[in-house]
């Protein structure tokens, strides 16, 4: 039966299916939710504080508390110094981001989607990403640029565009893609100890979602490593591959499909480069099938590389061809029908292909 | 006023050595032994929004130095052989020399520290000598071998020397001020005292990157100075063709600048310093250094389509920045005609010396493809063109 998962804009907390290729082994019954604002807050508040040298800056961090309350309360605590308000200029901020951490700081630089990073693409993929290399090892850049990326609801074509593939197509960024409280904390404050520009993609329906957090994950010294997914869902039929956003739709498919009786393995991405191809590949091994899902455009996305690379390493251990599920090929419309339209709603419909 | 003067007669102006000629100024002051007096209101700068102040004379160690220095051997050797080599293909892709314009490097070198940080366009390879660089890491690098300062991974474009405060090199026109306003923020947040040089040219001057990065060091009195070297072509566009106002002193608005002959060492070297001060003080400023190159904007333009080989060599006959100081060293007798000869002849020895050098250094070895990508690796794998081929683990 075709059912249509509705477009939620705050999902009910996950049952969470204990994860077996997570370094962190499992963990006794979870005790606390939080929301990823909540989550990602706390990540920077800690990092700030164990780190002189770690500040903030972008438009409305300070004052206004962050545009998405993301940064709030971080002013109040250390000053105008580390969590500095930029005026609307992203090329001119972002340079003098990437300067500050060629001299040893460690910046974060806040877009506030990261649509407006296109004005300052120049700086985090020549000035940033580069350098290392062309400098020899010299000059090293450790930033993080942050901010919501992908769709939210209604914000039109300009504000819609999910940037994971074209980030991570570049040599010497490092992109992230957090979906839960706990990846949010422990991928953000991996982030910030990373000694190489990373790109942090957040997003903005996620904010407001609460996920059970366990005692570790509340931890200060809690990080995840970075390259590493996770299997969200243990499953045998299918492989699901996913990040942000839609780990959370996966995860519904998973369970609209169990009924059907077909068991699916849902991978939380996590990281887009670098690409946790061992784990793709490990997992396309077992279960012969694999289905990408991504909210971005489909002409070289991130299911197009992870395809590629399974067909490449994995060729032999596929029963089907790939699916990839992704945005549709359009810029994204306003009116709410045409807005679902173009981004994934069903993806049974593959799996069972 | 600028403005009328530079557009009327754009071409014929730049022959004129901006008043007062600076050996004449010394002459007529220091007829008798040292102590050095103090120049009066005939300095080589014009200014908005501010005062350069008065400055005591240049002492005489500090004007064979800047004789001895980057200058002669960049002029000697380096200038002739560059383009040889290129023509031998040992030198591909880009190559942007600097001559002509050797006293605001050697200038504003003379004023600074190692503390304080340079960052610069890709006509670079002055200013990298100046911070410590050695004729061998150029002429290596230039080359694309080992013994280069970026290892050869980064060409004639991508000079660094981070221990010594000079943080490139960069192609992007305009990209590097925005980055010299964030290392003077970092110099500040650090509570250094040290200042950043961020220079750029006239063709990179109406880049708005540089506005929006110049308003934020204005808001937040970032220790940076902004130096336009305006040669007055950016690659093959005079700068009445490119700027609406070429008067680029003045284009800070709110941010005070000053406007000094670039093609003479002591007064770039004294702007310098007080503009160090200022900066340190008062947020940022704006040098503007009347400069030109005398060749073309990189090896592949003959840079005389759009400016006449006479308005060059008029440039060099008048303003050349190595003969006005071998003048002034001359008049006041702290060194003879041979010493000098002498020392350029060394120099020249050395840069033939450096390039043979250069020739005998390896290229890079092949797994030097695959480092620097990441500081930190985490062992993940990168591919080269045949995937199935090349492919290595970043550490």
């Amino acid at each position: 039966m075709l059912g249509i998962i509705r477009q939620k804009a705050f999902g009910q907390s996950l049952q969470r299916i204990r994860p077996v290729a997570s370094s962190w082994g499992g963990y006794s019954s979870t005790s606390k939710q939080m929301m990823v604002r909540e989550a990602l807050n706390s990540a920077l508040d800690e990092e700030m504080s164990a780190d002189p040298k770690v500040l903030l800056m972008g438009e409305e961090v300070g004052e206004y508390q962050g545009a998405y309350k993301i940064s709030k309360g971080l002013l109040e605590k250390y000053g105008p110094e580390r969590v500095l308000d930029t005026p609307i200029t992203e090329a001119g901020f972002t340079g003098i981001g990437v300067g500050a951490a060629f001299y040893g700081l460690k910046p974060i630089v806040e877009f506030m989607t990261f649509n407006f990073s296109m004005q300052a693409i120049d700086h985090i993929i020549n000035s940033a990403a580069k350098t290392s290399y062309m400098s020899a090892g010299q000059i090293s850049v450790p930033i993080v640029f942050r901010g919501p990326n992908g769709a939210a609801a209604g914000v039109g074509a300009q504000h819609s565009q999910c940037y994971a593939s074209w980030y991570a197509s570049c040599p010497g960024l490092k992109v992230l893609a957090p979906y839960s409280s706990e990846d949010a904390r422990g991928l953000l404050k991996a982030a910030i100890r990373d000694p190489d520009p990373v790109v942090f993609l957040e997003n903005e329906l996620l904010y407001g979602e609460s996920f059970p957090v366990s005692a570790e994950v509340l931890d200060s010294s809690f990080c995840l490593p970075i390259g590493k997914a996770k299997i969200e869902r243990e499953g045998k039929d299918v492989t699901i591959t996913a990040f942000s956003k839609m780990v959370g739709y996966a995860l519904k498919a998973a369970e609209i499909l169990a009924k059907d009786g077909i068991s699916a393995e849902i991978i939380n991405l996590r990281s887009i480069r670098p690409l946790d191809r061992p784990a793709i590949n490990a997992s396309v091994r077992k279960t012969n099938r694999l289905v990408t899902v991504e909210e971005g455009f489909p002409q070289h996305g991130v299911g197009a590389e992870i395809c590629a690379s399974i067909i490449e390493d994995s060729f032999g251990y596929l029963d089907a061809p790939v699916e990839r599920i992704t945005g549709a090929d359009v810029p994204m419309p306003y009116a709410a029908n045409l807005e679902r339209m173009a981004l994934p709603q069903i993806f049974m419909n593959a799996a069972r292909r | 006023m600028a403005l009328a003067h530079l557009t009327s007669s754009s071409r014929s102006n730049l022959l004129k050595p901006s008043p007062p000629s600076y050996p004449t100024l010394i002459l007529s002051a220091v007829r008798s032994p040292p102590p050095p007096t103090p120049l009066l209101s005939r300095l080589p700068f014009r200014s908005l929004l501010t005062n350069a102040s008065l400055l005591p004379a240049p002492s005489r160690p500090l004007l064979k130095s800047l004789f001895l220095s980057s200058a002669t051997w960049l002029r000697c050797g380096g200038w002739r052989s560059p383009p040889i080599l290129y023509k031998a293909k040992l030198i591909r892709g880009f190559c942007h020399l600097y001559d002509g314009q050797e006293a605001v490097a050697v200038g504003m070198e003379a004023a600074i520290t190692k503390k304080d940080c340079i960052i610069t366009a890709y006509r670079d390879h002055c200013t990298f000598v100046g911070r410590g660089g050695t004729l061998l890491e150029v002429f290596s690098e230039l080359m694309g071998r080992q013994a280069g300062c970026s290892n050869g991974k980064g060409g004639s474009m991508h000079f660094y020397r981070k221990d010594a405060g000079f943080y490139g090199g960069h192609g992007i026109v305009g990209a590097q001020v925005p980055l010299g306003c964030g290392l003077a923020f970092a110099q500040k947040y650090s509570k250094g005292e040290t200042v950043t040089f961020a220079l750029y040219g006239d063709g990179a001057a109406n880049q708005g990157q540089l506005f929006e990065a110049l308003n934020i060091s204005a808001l937040w009195d970032l220790p940076v100075i902004l130096i336009c070297e305006n040669n007055h072509y950016g690659m093959g566009t005079a700068e009445w063709r490119a700027s609406k106002s070429p008067a680029y002193y003045k284009r800070g608005d709110y941010v005070p600048g000053l406007k000094v002959d670039g093609m003479d060492a002591l007064a770039v070297k004294q702007a310098c310093k007080f503009a160090k001060e200022h900066v340190l003080r008062n947020g940022p400023i704006i040098l503007e250094m009347d400069t030109y190159r005398y060749h073309g904007h990189s090896m592949s333009d003959p840079g005389s389509t759009y400016r006449t080989r006479d308005e060059i060599s008029g440039v060099r006959q008048e303003r050349d920045p190595i003969e006005r100081i071998r003048k002034v060293i001359l008049a006041h007798d702290l060194a003879t005609e041979k010493e000098l000869k002498d020392f350029e002849k060394e120099i020249r020895k050395e840069v033939d010396q450096a390039i043979a050098q250069a020739k005998e250094s390896p290229m890079p070895e092949p797994s030097e493809l695959f480092a620097n990508v990441y500081v930190k690796g985490l062992g993940t794998e990168a591919f080269g063109a045949d995937r199935k081929e090349v492919r290595a683990v970043l550490p």
